[in-house]
């Protein structure tokens, strides 16, 4: 059983259908019958995401060999727009942040959310509340979340300026300084992010059969030995579920990066997703957003066709 | 009639969930749900039993009274483990205020007067409270209109999505039909597109379909949405297939047995997909963002942006308003956090 199980049922579904077609006689009547009951079912789901999402997804691939031309009919410019891409600088950057910003969420996420969870795992009066504490920035809304950042990292005004001053440290240039938003950015996302890895995991942890503990004490095994040889490798499926879940994030984040900072400043902050936007909505150059989108789509694909891959050769090799 | 071989077929070849596939046969036994809403990661057949037969299991959560052997319990208490004890509580003591401080922070800033917020002084408490911030957002801003732009754009999304995906999930649980292995991925993989993939072409279907800056506009595209389809179809599996086949020998249809047998023991996932499908469009933004254009139409989360567009650094005023936008979620979340936590914990988002 591994983390993986929602992408594994998901790719393990399309033998179902083969197996339930039963020989028999007087069953392919019924067969029909149930077929068509069964698209009633999900006819309007269907409806939605074909009109909605599907069309749209055709939609894009199509914008993004049109040239922009506010709106209505425009064009074909066939590759021009992704050309384009290329030879843009912001576009590169924008790539580079959001890796870096990837590279560097997710890994802290996830020892943050694994050393909570072993924390609240433990004999802690209080549990309850702690727990409730930690997983309330995770339900609200990126906008208030990021708002609360910008307060907080004010360079004039900004509480944590206030308090290294205080107490005799140098001050943070968090919105003048591109490293400093930056890293502003990444603090309010653990804030947000460690939550949603700390349920994971406490529930990877109540697997953990206690007679292991046990027994590596007897051995001799200190606390982090224990941690290091039981823990670590026996929430290996959290960590892989976890991974996928985090990257997907971090790749998409947009609510905190658009209200905290725009991108900037200059372009400093400028990621994959906020560019997209702006290309779209503020200069409306929508054909170029729409191969941004594209670009997104093509990377979201590739990274997920590699953790598929990657769970198989999991699935065969455990 | 009574349980054909498809139907056992359907049930016990899903996925991969090889204890499932045996423990969801038979007569409902308590094992019948085990495992099957189980927490995405968790492989907790070695350890624990469920207690919580039936609903959403709550990962992580419920054992604060012991009911799980804790290791160390069985021995005696050192000096060594006592301060052990004494700092495992000092780091989460020291997390706490962390992870509450920000929230605290922007209480405090909501009910400061502007001169705090302004002040270069270091004041962890408000000189005065006031509520001029709050008085200030509802008597310069539309904010009673947001608040009930969310709530109806909300509610509407709400119902629409959980139906639309309880019907699917159903579907895919407990009916057989041609092609049902490649529509499911399908439907699953759209979760995996960001908004901002296709937000030109929604944004030009929107238009097209006249229904740019209205309330339809936002609400149709966010209903499109396969969220609970994964968690409906895993509730739904477990549900014994001998319910519905006496159900079916009394001549019932599938609608019948969806509505009179399958929907009333749906509560726990209807209650966890309901929260979280609030919780999520409560707290929308880039969408509706790029959807609304008439600021009497704007959700919250939009409004937040506005004010902040019109009032600059009116920090207070900014935090009183963020205040009022987090606390439905907040209220909600602490009234059901275990429905919310496992839900969380099952669909993967967020």
């Amino acid at each position: 059983m591994s983390a993986g199980t929602s992408e594994r049922e998901g790719s393990a579904a399309p033998a179902t259908p083969a197996s339930t077609y039963a020989p028999g006689a007087g069953r392919s009547g019924k067969r029909f019958r149930s077929t068509t009951t069964a698209y009633g079912f999900l006819t309007p789901n269907l409806v939605l995401l074909g009109l909605f999402l599907f069309l749209p997804l055709g939609w894009a691939f199509l914008i993004s060999f049109q040239e922009s031309s506010g709106f209505g009919a425009s064009g074909w410019v066939g590759l021009d727009n992704y050309r384009r891409l290329i030879t843009d600088p912001t576009f590169w950057q924008s790539t580079a942040d959001t890796g870096v910003f990837t590279l560097i969420t997710v890994p802290l996420s996830l020892a943050l959310g694994l050393g909570l969870a072993v924390l609240m795992n433990s004999v802690l009066p209080g549990r309850r509340l702690f727990r409730t504490l930690i997983y309330l920035p995770m339900v609200i809304s990126g906008v208030a979340t990021a708002l609360i950042g910008v307060l907080l990292f004010d360079e004039a005004t900004g509480i944590i300026n206030k308090l290294l001053g205080a107490g005799g440290a140098d001050t943070v240039p968090g919105q003048s300084n591109g490293t400093a938003a930056f890293a502003s950015i990444i603090l309010v996302t653990l804030w947000i992010r460690v939550g949603f890895n700390m349920v994971i995991y406490l529930a990877g942890l109540q697997g953990i059969s206690p007679e292991l503990y046990e027994a590596a004490r007897l051995e001799g095994a200190n606390s982090w030995q224990q941690f290091r040889h039981i823990t670590v490798p026996l929430v290996g499926p959290s960590t892989f579920f976890l991974l996928i879940m985090d990257v997907i994030y971090s790749f998409q984040v947009f609510d905190t990066i658009f209200v905290m900072t725009g991108g900037g400043p200059g372009r400093s902050t400028s990621v994959l997703v906020t560019y997209a936007y702006e290309n779209g909505f503020v200069t409306r150059d929508q054909s170029y957003a729409a191969a941004i989108g594209i670009v997104i789509f093509l990377l979201t694909l590739i990274f997920t066709a590699v953790q598929w891959y990657g769970n198989r050769s999991r699935d065969t090799a455990g | 009639m009574a349980h054909s071989p498809g139907d056992r077929g359907t049930a016990g070849t899903h996925g991969t969930d090889h204890d499932d596939g045996t423990g969801s046969r038979g007569t409902p036994t308590r094992d019948t749900f085990r495992g099957t809403l189980r927490q995405p990661g968790a492989d907790n057949d070695g350890g624990t039993r469920s207690r919580t037969r039936g609903t959403l299991r709550q990962p992580g959560a419920d054992n604060d009274g012991g009911t799980r052997p804790f290791v160390q319990r069985v021995r005696h208490v050192s000096p060594a483990e006592r301060a052990a004890h004494a700092a495992r509580l000092g780091i989460a003591v020291v997390v706490g205020l962390v992870m509450m401080f920000p929230l605290y922070w922007m209480v405090t800033l909501a009910f400061s007067p502007n001169v705090d917020v302004f002040s270069r002084e270091l004041n962890l408490w408000p000189s005065s409270w006031t509520l001029d911030n709050f008085r200030r957002v509802f008597s310069s801003f539309p904010t009673a209109t947001w608040f009930g732009n969310s709530v109806v754009i909300t509610s509407i999304v709400t119902f629409l999505t959980v139906t639309v995906n309880l019907l699917a999930g159903y579907a895919f649980a407990k009916l057989s039909f041609r092609g049902k292995g490649v529509i499911f991925l399908l439907v699953l993989s759209t979760m995996m597109i960001p908004v901002q993939v296709l937000m030109v072409a929604q944004f030009r279907l929107v238009t097209e379909l006249g229904i740019y800056g209205t309330f339809w506009a936002v609400i149709l595209p966010s209903a499109a949405s396969a969220f609970g389809i994964f968690l409906a179809r895993q509730f739904i599996i477990a549900i014994p297939d001998e319910l519905m086949d006496a159900a079916k020998m009394d001549g019932a249809g599938n609608v019948r047995i969806f509505l009179q047998i399958i929907l009333p023991l749906c509560k726990p996932l209807i209650a966890v997909l309901v929260l979280l499908t609030v919780m999520y469009q409560w707290n929308d933004f880039a969408w509706p963002l790029i959807a609304l254009k008439d600021s009497e139409l704007f959700t919250l989360p939009i409004g937040l942006i506005f004010l902040r567009g019109q009032y600059g650094a009116d920090y207070g005023a900014i935090m009183a308003l963020a205040l009022i936008s987090i606390l439905p979620i907040v209220l909600m979340f602490l009234m059901f956090q275990k429905y919310f936590v496992q839900g969380l914990a099952r669909s993967g988002i967020r």
